[in-house]
C-alpha cells in the first residue's frame, strides 16, 4: 500500500509552510541579527520550494525562473545586511537586534 | 517508493535544520544548522528535475552565503552562546510560537482547502533539458528582469563597500 504513494504537491506545499512558519518564530524569538538573518534565508527557502512544486505541478518552467532571481536577490541583500551589521557591531561591540532599535547612529 | 523515501529523508533534513538554525544558541551552530536545511532544500529540487537549481542551491547557498556568515561570525567575534533565557520585551518569545502556528495552520489549511486545483505532478522537460528550457524562459521572457538584476548586483556592492569601509579621520589626511 505504502509502495504507491508519491509525494504530491500539497507534500511539498506543506513542507514549505512548516519551513516558513519556523523562520518566522526564528525572527521573533531570535536576538542576535546574524541569527535573524538565518532565519529570514530559512523563510525564502520556503517560497523557493514552494515555487518549485507550483512549477511542476502546473508544467511550467517559469516557476524555477523565480526561484532563479530569488537566490539573486537573496546573496544581494545578505552582501548588504551583512555590511551593516559589520559597520553597526563596529560602533558597538555585542549590540543585539533590541538595542539598535533606534535607528541613528 | 524510492520518492517517498527520498522525501521524507530530505523533509526531516529541512525540518530538522531549521530547528537548530532557531534553537542552537551559538551562531556558529546555528549557520551549520543553515547548511543542512540547505542542502535537504537541494534534494528537494533534485526530486522535483530542477537539476540546475539544485546546483545552484548548493554552489550560491550552501557555498557563499553560509561561507558569508561565517566569515562575518568569526571576524565580529560573536561566537559565543546566546543566552536565550534573557527576553528583552518580555511577551516577545512567548508569543512568536504562537504566531508560527498560526502561520502555518493559516497556510497549511490554505494548501488543504484547494489541493484540488494541483493536477498531478507534470514532467516539464527531459532531465537533460531542464538548464536548455531555464535559460530559454531568463534570456528570452525575463530577460528584462536579468539585465535588472545586474543592476541590483553592482548596487550591493557598491553599498556593501561604502558601509564596510572605516572613514578615515580628519587629521590622518
Amino acid at each position: 500500500m505504502l509502495a504507491s504513494v508519491v509525494p504530491t504537491t500539497t507534500w511539498y506545499l506543506l513542507l514549505s509552510a512548516a519551513l516558513f512558519a519556523i523562520g518566522a518564530v526564528g525572527v521573533f524569538v531570535r536576538r542576535n541579527p546574524l541569527v535573524m538573518f538565518m532565519c529570514i534565508e530559512l523563510m525564502l527557502n520556503a517560497v523557493n520550494l514552494s515555487f518549485v512544486a507550483f512549477s511542476r505541478s502546473f508544467g511550467d518552467i517559469k516557476g524555477q525562473t523565480a526561484v532563479f532571481f530569488v537566490l539573486v536577490v537573496a546573496a544581494a541583500e545578505v552582501v548588504v545586511g551583512l555590511g551593516i551589521i559589520v559597520a553597526i557591531f563596529r560602533k558597538r561591540p555585542g549590540a543585539n537586534a533590541d538595542d539598535i532599535a533606534a535607528l541613528k547612529g | 517508493m524510492t520518492e517517498l523515501v527520498v522525501f521524507v529523508i530530505a523533509s526531516l533534513m529541512v525540518l530538522g535544520g531549521a530547528i537548530g538554525v532557531i534553537l542552537r544558541p551559538n551562531p556558529v551552530h546555528a549557520a551549520l544548522s543553515l547548511v543542512l536545511t540547505l542542502f535537504g532544500v537541494a534534494v528537494h529540487f533534485v526530486a522535483m528535475q530542477a537539476h540546475f537549481l539544485a546546483a545552484v542551491q548548493v554552489i550560491v547557498y550552501a557555498g557563499a552565503i553560509v561561507v558569508l556568515f561565517l566569515f562575518v561570525i568569526m571576524l565580529l567575534g560573536v561566537d559565543k552562546s546566546e543566552d536565550l533565557r534573557i527576553d528583552p520585551l518580555r511577551v516577545q518569545r512567548a508569543v512568536g510560537p504562537l504566531i508560527g502556528v498560526g502561520v502555518a495552520a493559516l497556510v497549511g489549511t490554505a494548501v488543504i482547502v484547494s489541493r484540488g486545483l494541483f493536477g498531478a505532478p507534470q514532467e516539464i522537460t527531459a532531465p537533460e533539458d531542464n538548464i536548455k528550457a531555464l535559460a530559454r524562459s531568463v534570456f528570452s521572457d525575463s530577460v528584462f528582469a536579468f539585465e535588472l538584476t545586474s543592476v541590483l548586483l553592482v548596487v550591493a556592492v557598491v553599498g556593501a563597500v561604502l558601509l564596510a569601509r572605516r572613514t578615515p579621520k580628519k587629521e590622518e589626511r
